[in-house]
C-alpha cells in the first residue's frame, strides 16, 4: 500500500477529487494549510507598515491506495492540479504499513 | 398680569443669555400691561422665546447621531485595526468610557464647562450646575441667533456626547497593551483636567444677547472651531501621542505581524463615524437652519476629497488603492472639516480634505517612523495632524474672499471685516490645546504608571487583552 500527501492549489481541489473519484480511489482527507516554496510570499500594507506574508494558504490532500494504483494516482493529481504557473503544489509518496478500518476491524488492502 | 409675571419669573430661573434677554423686555412689556390690557398679555408671552420644534428635533437626532459615532462606530473602526486577541477590549474600552464620562458630565462636568468659573472664568466654569442644578425642562438657552433659543437639557446631553467621545478616541494611541482599570482612572482625571478646561476655554460664552459676559481664554482670543477641531481632535490625539509615548511599544512590534484583523468592521465603523459626524458638524450649529445645511454639505465633501487623495497619494506612491487607506482619509477629513464645518464653503472644504487626505497618509508613516513612537492605531497621524491642519485652515477659509462666511461680530449684529489675524488666532488654538493636554496627560500617564501601572504584562499581551483582562473571546468559531 501506499500513502500520497499532495499540496495543491485550493482552487483546484474539486478537479483533483473528481480525477481520483473517477479513479476509483474510496476516500480522501483534505486539510487547510499554510506554506512557502519556490512561490514565495507577497506584501501587505497597511497604513504604510509593510508586512511580508511568507505563507500561502494550500490545500493538503491524504489518499491511502494499494500499490499498483499508486502510479495512476500520481499521474490525476499532477494532470488536474496542474497549472504551469509556479505555486502549483507537490506530491509526497510513502510506503504504507497498515490500515484499520475501525468499525469492522478489517485491516490491509481490504480496510482501503 | 399674573401670566405676564409668571413668564416674566420664569425667564429668572433661565440661563445667563435669557436672563439679559428677560430684563431687556420687561420695562416694554410692563409699559404695554399699563395702557392697553389684553393685547399686551400677548405681546410679553411672545416676548419669551420657546424652543422651535424644528430646532429641538435637530438637536435630539444629532445627540442621536454623535452617540452613534461612538458606539458602535468607533469602536468598530477601532476593533477592526487591532489584532483577533485585542478586539473585544478594545470594544469594551470605548464602551466603558462613554459611559463612564455620560456620568461625570451630567454630575459635574457640564457645569465645569458652561457656567461662568468666576476668577477663574477664563481657563474653568463654576459650580453652579452641579448635578444638573436648576437645568430642567422649563429652561431654554439661546443659539447663536438673538432670540432663539433651544431646551438646556438638550444641549447638555449634545455636549455630552462630544466629552464622550473625546475621552473615547484616544484609546486608539496605546491600544493591545493598556490595564484596563488604568485607562478608567486616566479617563476620569483627563476628562477633569483636561477636556473640561479646553471645552470651556474654547466654548464658553453667554451667548448672543449677552456679549458683554466674560468668556473663555481662547474664545476671547477669536479662536473659530465650530464643532470641536481643538477640543476634541487636537486634545485627544496629544493625549494619544503621551499615552503611546509613556506606556512605550508593543511586545513584538515590527518582528510579528501586527497586521488589522477585520477590515470589514473597520469599514463599517469608519462609515457611522461618517453618518454621525453629521450630528456633530451640522448639529453644532444648534438650530436647524442654512448654517446648519452648509456645515452638513462641508462635512460630505471635505470627507469625500480626503478619501480621494489619501486614495490616489498612496496608489501613486506604495503602488495599490487601499481600502483602510481610503477610510483612513476619510476620518482625516471629517477631521480637519470639524472646526470649518459653519465657516468655510464647500469648495473651501474640498481645497481642505485634499491637503489633508495626504498630510494625513504622511502623519501616519513617515512622521511616525521619524518620531518612533507605536500610536497603535494612528491617532495622532489623523486626529492630531488633521486637526492642526483643520483649525489653521479654518483661519484661513472662513475669509468671505476665498467664499467663507466671514466673523459674525455680535456687538454690531454684521460680519465683520476679515482679517489675517484669524489665523493667528487658530495658532494659539492649537498651541493651548497642544501644551494644555499634551502636559496633562503626559503628568497623568506617568503617575498613574507609579502607582498602579499602566501596563499589563507581557505574558498577557502575548495572551490578548480579551482573555487576560476581560476573561472572554471575542470569535467563538
Amino acid at each position: 500500500m501506499k500513502f500520497v500527501t499532495a499540496i495543491i492549489k485550493p482552487f483546484k481541489l474539486d478537479e483533483v477529487r473528481e480525477a481520483l473519484s473517477a479513479l476509483g480511489v474510496s476516500g480522501i482527507t483534505v486539510t487547510e494549510v499554510k506554506g512557502f516554496g519556490r512561490q514565495k510570499g507577497h506584501t501587505e500594507l497597511y497604513r504604510g507598515a509593510e508586512y511580508v506574508v511568507d505563507f500561502l494558504p494550500k490545500v493538503k490532500l491524504e489518499v491511502a491506495v494499494k500499490a499498483d494504483l499508486v502510479d495512476q494516482v500520481i499521474e490525476v493529481i499532477s494532470k488536474a492540479a496542474h497549472t504551469g504557473k509556479i505555486g502549483d503544489g507537490k506530491l509526497f509518496v510513502w510506503d504504507l504499513e497498515q490500515v484499520v478500518r475501525i468499525r469492522t476491524g478489517e485491516t490491509g488492502d481490504t480496510a482501503l | 398680569m399674573k401670566r405676564l409675571l409668571g413668564s416674566l419669573l420664569l425667564s429668572l430661573g433661565l440661563g445667563v443669555a435669557s436672563l439679559a434677554l428677560a430684563e431687556e423686555v420687561a420695562p416694554v412689556a410692563a409699559d404695554a400691561v399699563a395702557q392697553v390690557a389684553a393685547p399686551a398679555a400677548d405681546g410679553a408671552v411672545a416676548a419669551v422665546p420657546t424652543p422651535d420644534k424644528g430646532d429641538t428635533t435637530w438637536m435630539l437626532v444629532s445627540t442621536l447621531l454623535v452617540i452613534l459615532m461612538t458606539i458602535p462606530g468607533l469602536a468598530l473602526f477601532y476593533g477592526g485595526l487591532v489584532r483577533a486577541k485585542n478586539m473585544l477590549s478594545v470594544l469594551s474600552q470605548v464602551f466603558a468610557i462613554f459611559c463612564v464620562i455620560s456620568i461625570l458630565w451630567v454630575v459635574y462636568g457640564y457645569s465645569l464647562v458652561f457656567t461662568s468659573g468666576g476668577d477663574l472664568n477664563s481657563y474653568i466654569g463654576g459650580l453652579s450646575k452641579m448635578f444638573l442644578a436648576g437645568v430642567d425642562t422649563s429652561v431654554n438657552v439661546e443659539t447663536f441667533s438673538k432670540g432663539v433659543v433651544i431646551p438646556e437639557l438638550v444641549f447638555m446631553v449634545f455636549q455630552l456626547t462630544f466629552a464622550a467621545i473625546t475621552v473615547a478616541l484616544i484609546v486608539g494611541g496605546f491600544a493591545e497593551r493598556i490595564k484596563f482599570s488604568a485607562l478608567l482612572v486616566f479617563s476620569v482625571l483627563w476628562f477633569t483636567c483636561s477636556y473640561l478646561p479646553m471645552a470651556h476655554m474654547v466654548w464658553f460664552w453667554g451667548g448672543p444677547s449677552a456679549y458683554g459676559d466674560p468668556a473663555g481664554f481662547l474664545f476671547a482670543k477669536g479662536v473659530l472651531d465650530f464643532a470641536g477641531g481643538t477640543v476634541v481632535h487636537i486634545n485627544a490625539a496629544m493625549a494619544a501621542l503621551m499615552g503611546a509615548i509613556v506606556i512605550g511599544k508593543r511586545v513584538g512590534l515590527g518582528r510579528d505581524a501586527m497586521v488589522p484583523h477585520n477590515l470589514t468592521s473597520t469599514m463599517i465603523g469608519a462609515s457611522l463615524l461618517w453618518v454621525g459626524w453629521f450630528g456633530f458638524n451640522a448639529g453644532s450649529n444648534l438650530e436647524a437652519n442654512g448654517t446648519a445645511v452648509l456645515a452638513m454639505v462641508n462635512t460630505v465633501v471635505a470627507t469625500a476629497a480626503a478619501a480621494v487623495s489619501w486614495m490616489f497619494a498612496e496608489w501613486l506612491l506604495k503602488g495599490k488603492p487601499s481600502m483602510l487607506g481610503m477610510v483612513s482619509g476619510a476620518v482625516a477629513g471629517l477631521v480637519a472639516v470639524t472646526p470649518a464645518a459653519g465657516f468655510a464653503d464647500p469648495m473651501g472644504a474640498i481645497v481642505l480634505g485634499l491637503i489633508v487626505g495626504v498630510a494625513c497618509l504622511w502623519g501616519v508613516t513617515g512622521l511616525k517612523k521619524a518620531l518612533g513612537y507605536d500610536d497603535s492605531l494612528d491617532v495622532f497621524g489623523i486626529h492630531g495632524i488633521g486637526g492642526i491642519i483643520g483649525a489653521i485652515g479654518t483661519g484661513i477659509l472662513v475669509n468671505p474672499a476665498l467664499g467663507g462666511t466671514g466673523v459674525f461680530d455680535y456687538s454690531t449684529m454684521a460680519v465683520a471685516e476679515y482679517s489675517s489675524a484669524q489665523v493667528m488666532s487658530q495658532v494659539w488654538g492649537v498651541g493651548v490645546a497642544v501644551v494644555w493636554s499634551g502636559v496633562v496627560s503626559f503628568v497623568l500617564f506617568k503617575l498613574i504608571d507609579m502607582i498602579m501601572g499602566l501596563r499589563v504584562s507581557e505574558e498577557q499581551e502575548r495572551e490578548g487583552l480579551d482573555t487576560a483582562s476581560h476573561g472572554e473571546c471575542a470569535y467563538n468559531l
